[in-house]
């Protein structure tokens, strides 16, 4: 048998880790909902889990999105993950091989070089020294440059790194430790007894020269053994948690399990999932026009830790930016919206002007404006034109007064109130009989789709206004006009329309193309789900925004909501105007 | 000693008068193709009525002083400090006037109404500016404006000012007494007419203010409805449906209007914040320039040697404004005499 007490440290911290870890996710998931419970054994057994598993693959261990921000933070990660991975692995294949049984100790693989006399040989024994003897080297590289990242951030092409408490930098201390360790106890080993490869093998030679190699190499294997062991105990308490929650998160997801209305065991999941990697600091605007340090990584850092997080609940422009970029896909808007409370007050009166809101005429096509629909008669005129130039028969519920469609309030966290407001206009979408819904308020499209509940189809008047392109009911003529189109964000990222405000631009105008296009698109600053800044702030952040995009030089700045329009007209030297009114322009009978 | 006045409203004309009158020769450019700014838009003065293309003709007279040069269509564009207490500022037309002094009397902007889409500036018919109102008092046009006069005309208070959503959180101070004299002027025209004022605050603050507010009321039949004008819509009339909450009842109220005028606030003029820039006087974040001190150091900016007069630090009325003028004249003489060189 193989033993020697040095492995003690490694077994005990990684059998406690397990144990911890183990208690800990079962405990959550035990608190999950019945039918959420039901579809994770419904999952576990069908095609979900390989795509998770994939899932894991491409992203705990290659890090592909971290990749697709940022190359070289990509490789650091990468190192990190992939590396240990393979060298583990790898190191477990060595050990099988050489002892002919799957069936031998963790911590056999894990020091194999301590226990495997280096004269003796087994099948491709130098194959394998010469394998992990490169992945060690490729995670030293990725700790190198993890290094120089602590002190010069921004050769990884991030402006900000988070900042760490004290337990966060003991256990980078150990993280980092670790590798440098095993380099040192292999090369040791080597220089002593021979073995190892091309890395292990020369540097013990070279350590051979100066160091009395024969009092170093044993507390050299101890040194590593306590920091992985260290580094498993501590892991449950620092940001590494992210290392296996990721994982199980990964898989809840894949197996249907969503973030709903409440904080929960899910949440946590997703809490404990944020590796800190900071890239939704840099993804937001709060951050790069107004210097406020509010994004999620600090968010569920604070909750996590028990700091004042109550501030940071409201200031958030629910963009969906970071949620766009963070590697680890989790659901921001969703985890922020969970923790705004419901404080809706409703009495007898509440929207009693509600009441008396007139119903409408019948027609296969229903056009809503909403709110701010009706703050932009620009619009909502070239709307009424585009629609009557493609001879579509069209009921305008809401032009005699309507009912605010309830977003705002939801975004607030009142969600009775939104209710009170969406029954109203369940019941007027009813009377109207239409089959269709068209509005050209993105923050409406979204409520409508997601809250509704209605069975009728229902698209932005970009969808719209493409569809009727394209079937030649609506001609337009091609217009000379330099466009740089402004993706709202409850249009783009909120509900996944980007083809058709793109193919339209580009038949009525000369179309820009820009960094901002899809889902990278700017927030203008007007979002109504935050409720803690300024007047002079949003205005700050739509500047910002109008700058980057009169970078291109457009005659007019284009966009598809209400809102966006009237935040930018205040903040933008290029003229603004909404997609209908580009199209109304060019409209021919 | 030179003194170089950029504009030549009321506020640099009046400088330019009475520094001329101490013995100074003065520069005194304007923009626009003659003095008197602003207030050329305007047709009668309140509290009395006065006419106002008088007060500019008497303004004017005043600069036939052989101490002032007028440089008229031309613009400042910088001002720089060539030594110590010697400043030059560049026109457009490429002339550089120097200067012991620099005054700013560049005024204000009228809010550009088109900003507030919701109001239906520049998309519906029958909603104008106070200024487009003063325009048509001047040419005796409002009878006719649609071919037949109005019935029921609104004005609408606080257009551009007192909004946060457009980032002008001030009070333009002029527009409460401004659509008061106006909704007098035009009860004179029009005795059938209803005239309806939609207001947040009434803001009387000037002499003789308040009572001409009081009169509107009495003797004039002018209503006044506490309430924030939420938005408008035209009818297939092309009149102007408007809805407002009023706030002293609580309840929401819609109104047909024939005409609608927007009480339009004042806004820094461009070339303050260019010109103060240029000598790195600092602005209030509504782009006003920030004087000295607030009580003891009007007329006196951070930069020794550059002096404000008029609206260009805070939106004023006439009567204000000519004092300012008065006062920053004094400011510089005492400058220059040597016996106030404020570090
Ligand atoms: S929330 Fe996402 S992007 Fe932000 S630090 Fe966490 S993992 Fe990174
Ligand atoms: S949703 Fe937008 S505003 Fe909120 S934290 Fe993310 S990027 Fe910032
Ligand atoms: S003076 Fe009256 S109308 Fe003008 S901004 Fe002040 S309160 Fe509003
Ligand atoms: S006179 Fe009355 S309303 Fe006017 S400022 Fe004084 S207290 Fe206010």
């Amino acid at each position: 048998m193989y033993y020697d007490p040095f492995v003690l440290p490694f077994t005990i911290g990684l059998t406690a880790l397990l144990l911890f870890l183990a208690v800990k996710y079962i405990r959550w998931i035990r608190t999950f909902r019945k039918s959420e419970r039901r579809k994770i054994r419904k999952g576990m057994f069908s095609l979900k889990t390989f795509r998770a598993a994939g899932e894991v693959f491409s992203e705990c261990l290659l890090h592909r999105k971290i990749y697709r921000t940022n190359p070289f933070l990509g490789y650091m990660h990468t190192c990190f993950g992939l590396g240990w991975f393979l060298l583990i692995v790898a190191g477990k294949t060595e050990s099988m091989v050489y002892h002919t049984s799957a069936f031998n100790p963790p911590y056999f693989a894990i020091f194999f070089r301590f226990f495997h006399p280096a004269k003796e040989t087994f099948p491709y024994s130098e194959t394998f020294a010469f394998i992990t003897d490169l992945l060690l080297l490729f995670i030293l590289s990725g700790l190198f440059l993890a290094l120089a990242k602590r002190f010069w951030s921004r050769i990884v092409g991030m402006r900000k790194t988070t900042k760490h408490r004290p337990l966060d930098l003991l256990i980078l201390t150990s993280l980092w430790l670790i590798f440098p360790l095993r380099f040192l106890a292999e090369s040791f080993t080597s220089g002593l007894r021979g073995g190892g490869s091309f890395l292990t093998n020369n540097a013990g030679e070279f350590f051979a020269e100066f160091l009395p190699l024969d009092h170093l190499t044993y507390p050299a294997w101890w040194a590593y053994s306590g920091m992985l062991g260290l580094f498993f105990v501590l892991l449950p308490f620092s940001r590494y948690m992210h290392i296996p929650t990721e994982i199980v998160y990964i898989f809840l997801k894949n197996w249907g399990i969503r973030q709903g209305t409440k904080f929960n065991a899910f949440s946590k999941i997703q809490m404990y999932a944020c590796s800190r990697c900071g890239i939704c600091i840099d993804s937001c605007q709060l951050n790069s026009s107004l210097q406020m340090d509010v994004q999620p990584v600090y968010f569920l850092k604070k909750i996590r830790h028990g700091k004042e997080y109550e501030s940071l609940i409201e200031n958030c422009l629910m963009c969906g930016r970071c949620e766009a970029s963070c590697p680890v896909g989790l659901t921001h808007n969703a985890l922020r919206l969970s923790k705004r409370p419901d404080l809706s007050r409703i009495t007898k009166n509440t929207y009693s002007y509600a009441k008396n809101a007139a119903m409408p005429a019948p027609a296969k096509v229903a056009y809503f404006a909403g709110c701010m629909g009706q703050l932009t008669p620009t619009v909502t005129r070239s709307m009424e034109r585009i629609l009557e130039q493609a001879g579509v028969s069209c009921t305008y519920i809401d032009k005699e007064g309507g009912v605010c469609c309830g977003r705002p309030m939801l975004l607030a966290g009142n969600r009775e109130e939104a209710a009170v407001m969406a029954e109203k206009n369940r019941a007027i979408l009813k009377a109207s009989g239409a089959e269709v819904l068209v509005t050209s308020c993105p923050i409406c499209l979204k409520m409508f789709r997601e809250e509704y509940g209605l069975q009728i189809r229902i698209v932005h008047h970009t969808e719209y206004i493409d569809e009727l392109m394209r079937e030649g009911k609506l001609k337009t003529v091609p217009g000379e006009q330099r466009t740089v189109f402004h993706n709202p964000c409850e249009l783009g990222r909120g509900c996944g329309v980007y083809k058709a405000p793109e193919n339209i631009l580009k038949h009525v105008s000369r179309k820009i193309d820009t960094d901002f296009d899809g889902k990278k698109s700017l927030c203008c600053g007007g979002s109504l789900a935050n409720t803690s800044i300024d007047g002079r702030q949003r205005n700050r952040i739509a500047g910002d925004a109008a700058k980057a995009y009169a970078a291109y030089q457009p005659d007019v700045l284009v966009t598809a909501c209400p809102l966006c329009k009237k935040t930018f007209a205040t903040a933008s030297a290029v003229p603004v105007k909404d997609i209908a009114e580009v199209v109304a322009e060019c409209c021919r009978p | 000693m030179n003194i170089v006045i950029i504009g030549g409203g009321p506020a640099g004309s009046e400088a330019a008068y009475r520094l001329a009158g101490e013995g100074y020769t003065v520069d005194l450019v304007e923009k626009e193709n003659s003095i008197g700014g602003n207030l050329n838009n305007w047709h009668q003065l309140f509290p009395d009525r006065k006419s106002a293309a008088g007060l500019v003709k008497e303004l004017q007279q005043r600069l036939n002083h052989p101490g002032i040069t007028l440089h008229i269509d031309a613009e400042a564009r910088e001002i720089a400090e060539s030594a110590p207490g010697k400043f030059a500022v560049k026109l457009s037309n490429k002339t550089v006037l120097h200067g012991s002094a620099v005054l700013l009397a560049t005024g204000y902007k009228v809010f550009d109404a088109k900003r507030k889409e919701e109001y239906g500036y520049g998309i519906y018919k029958r909603v104008i500016t106070s200024a487009e109102l003063e325009n048509l008092f001047t040419n005796r046009a409002l009878a006719t404006l649609y071919g037949e006069a109005p019935k029921r005309i609104g004005f609408i208070h606080c257009v551009g000012s007192r909004d946060e959503k457009i980032c002008n959180y001030h009070c333009s101070k002029l527009c409460c007494v401004t659509a008061v004299k106006q909704a007098i002027e035009v009860r004179e025209m029009l005795p059938e007419v209803e005239i309806f004022c939609f207001y947040m605050d009434m803001r009387m603050f000037g002499p003789g203010y308040e009572e001409m507010y009081r009169e509107a009321q009495e003797r004039y039949d002018i209503k006044f409805i506490r309430g924030r004008l939420s938005e408008a819509a035209e009818n297939i009339h092309g009149q102007v449906v408007v809805k407002v909450e009023d706030t002293l009842v609580g309840k929401p109220l819609r109104m047909t209007l024939d005409l609608m005028v927007l009480m339009v606030g004042m806004e820094a003029a461009d070339g303050s914040g260019k010109l103060a820039g240029s000598v790195q006087v600092p602005l209030y974040p509504n782009g006003f320039i920030r004087p000295a001190d607030p009580h003891t150091g009007t007329n006196l900016t951070a930069r020794p040697g550059i002096f404000t007069a008029g609206s260009c630090t805070s939106p004023m009325n006439l009567t204000d404004t000519l004092t300012d003028a008065r006062s920053a004249a004094w400011q510089i003489k005492k400058w220059l005499t040597g016996s106030d060189k404020h570090a």
